[in-house]
């Protein structure tokens, strides 16, 4: 019997989705460890977010009322606490960017292992098996750890977000928080990109990748958006190599999109651009590797060179 | 002032490839400097130019296959590397965190630097964690997907943007000493130039096995195994355009008008 210590997390005043699906996902593991699930929410208005994230399953609410805003070396310093406090055997806590920022550091403050961005638990046998893709998502691993105590992140929208209510008890903890540990400061937020378009507005997306591979080739894809009279999106290699602006950029450090039809060129579909364009109502997949993981969620895809398919495809709209 | 920058050779599989127990056949593999590192090595490089008397160490986990990646860096401008590699790890098919961090905990030991750059993952396993934890250990501050670096190493301190999700850019102050990952786009890439390639053959990579950073085997034994590996399966229902890319185009824009979208 292991007990599951799952963190939330909320950014500027609103709980994060990923909140909801670390519940879930800690729910899950308690039930095959029979285990109790526990949730914690760090920092911001916690009364609130406790009451939104009393859901079905869950055991316990913590509730560490310090600062306003993520910090890592709060976030640290109190799920250490209430590891030890409540005596639980694994950590879940979203991979995202402050997920990211703090787990590690919780792992190995508590000399625990550390499993990363886990799309798939199973902890019905002895200890956990966790799977994760690598190598850019081309295959899919399973890690198997002989011990009942780790720190798990999870990808975001891998686990359905937890619903119903809940009538766990909350509990204000009281960490005891090293001020003088705490040594970075947050000093603000800032919208990136900012211009004139705002690609999440757009009917219609023309969405170029790293398979255009050079810069003048993002002409063509211009060109093919003209055509359509369409707005020109980007995945995030070509906003690095600072070939778009920033705001140009379809992902999870982007712009989420919902056109009605997105046209991917060149676009392998890594799980970062899925995030942000998973909602578009028809997906159009150009892409000369047939087990592109953008194909997966096209409705219409075609396997070829688009520096075949393109300039006929403008040529048709002419 | 000492930057240490963590460089990792990573494997990037073809698009046709098999897969054998728990590895890819090592003939789908080609090995190149981390995408992420590529960018930490940059934003030393740049540190270094703008200010005095800064050193720059690359620092990697590897074989001696790998010097050929870590001289990428030496030719982009570290100054020196060093090379941890020992018979222990030889067969380890995933290092976990936690031997890693002991690894160059050690190699912090002997170098003393002021700050620590890191890519903000590896292509390859994608572990995302390395930096933070290192960071834990040693003591140093820190900062994970660091987009944009504004070093202000006389008054003792890193102001950063974090990328966080959607759009939204974190600013914080970060106390120095400290380890930041550092995001792809947070600056430009050189490319190693020929001069540059030259002078990296006469430029120290300093082999260290465990003996030498005063570690045993014990210290580096990994608590994860990899059990498994497979493709994923294919959940594509997609209708897919066939033929000439003439066809191809004329079936695609078929469906688009019927969309509305264009005429």
């Amino acid at each position: 019997m292991t007990d599951v210590l799952a963190v939330s997390e909320h950014r500027r005043g609103d709980l994060r989705d990923v909140s909801y699906e670390v519940v879930t996902a800690g729910r899950e593991l308690a039930d095959e460890t029979g285990g109790d699930l526990h949730v914690a929410v760090i920092g911001g208005d916690v009364d609130a977010f406790a009451e939104d994230l009393n859901r079905e399953g869950v055991d316990q609410l913590h509730t560490v009322d310090h600062g306003e805003e993520f910090n890592h070396g709060v976030y640290a310093q109190a799920v250490e606490q209430l590891y030890d406090a409540t005596d639980a055997g694994y950590v879940v806590t979203p991979n995202s960017v402050n997920g990211l920022d703090y787990a590690p550091a919780v792992a190995n403050g508590l000399d625990l292992p550390v499993v990363t961005d886990v799309i798939d638990l199973d902890a019905s046998g002895d200890g956990l098996v966790a799977t994760r893709e690598m190598y850019g998502s081309k295959v899919e691993t399973t890690v198997e750890l002989d011990a009942d105590r780790a720190v798990v992140t999870i990808r975001g929208a891998e686990w359905p977000p937890a619903e119903g209510a809940g009538d766990a008890e909350v509990t204000a903890f009281d960490a005891d928080i090293d001020e003088s540990a705490v040594r970075s400061t947050v000093t603000g937020f800032e919208e990136a990109g900012g211009g004139d378009v705002d690609i999440s507005e757009a009917d219609v997306l023309v969405s170029v990748g790293r398979g255009i591979e050079e810069e003048e080739n993002i002409e063509l894809v211009q060109e093919l958006a003209d055509a359509l009279d369409a707005t020109l999106s980007s995945s995030r290699p070509i906003v690095d190599n600072g070939w778009l602006p920033k705001n140009r950029q379809v992902g999870q450090s982007g712009k989420v999109v919902t056109p009605d039809v997105y046209i991917a060129i060149g676009i392998s579909g890594a799980v970062q651009h899925v995030a942000g364009m998973k909602g578009s109502d028809t997906i159009v997949a150009i892409n000369t590797d047939p087990n592109a993981p953008i194909f997966d969620l096209a409705d219409y895809g075609i396997v070829d060179d688009l520096f075949d398919v393109v300039p006929a495809l403008i040529e048709e709209f002419e | 002032m000492k930057v240490l920058v963590t460089v990792k050779e990573v494997a990037e599989v073809e698009d046709d490839f098999e897969i054998e127990g728990t590895e890819i056949g090592s003939q789908y593999l080609a090995y190149d400097l981390n995408e992420w590192d590529d960018y930490a090595v940059e934003e030393a490089v740049q540190i270094a130019e703008a200010g005095d008397d800064v050193e720059v160490v690359a620092v990697t986990i590897g074989p001696e296959r790998s010097e050929e990646t870590i001289r990428m860096a030496l030719a982009k401008g570290a100054d020196r590397a060093v090379r941890v590699w020992d018979e222990a790890l030889e067969g380890v098919d995933l290092l976990d965190v936690g031997a890693k961090v002991r690894l160059l905990e050690a190699v912090v030991a002997e170098e003393d630097p002021d700050l620590v750059l890191s890519g903000v993952q590896a292509g390859d396993d994608a572990f995302g964690a390395t930096g933070v934890a290192l960071a834990d250990e040693i003591g140093f501050e820190w900062a994970a997907v660091v987009n944009q670096l504004d070093l202000d190493a006389d008054g003792g301190v890193a102001h950063v943007h974090r990328e966080l999700e959607g759009g939204v850019d974190e600013v914080t102050d970060v106390e120095l000493p400290a380890v930041l990952t550092i995001q792809t786009g947070i600056n430009e890439p050189r490319y190693a130039s020929l001069r540059g390639i030259r002078q990296a053959q006469s430029k120290e990579i300093a082999p260290k096995d465990l003996d030498d950073l005063g570690l045993s085997a014990a210290d580096v034994e990994s608590e994860l195994e990899l059990t498994g590996m497979y493709e994923p399966e294919t959940e594509s229902d997609a209708t897919y355009f066939e033929g000439s890319p003439e066809e191809e185009a004329g079936q695609l824009a078929d469906m688009l008008r019927d969309k509305g979208v264009a005429e």
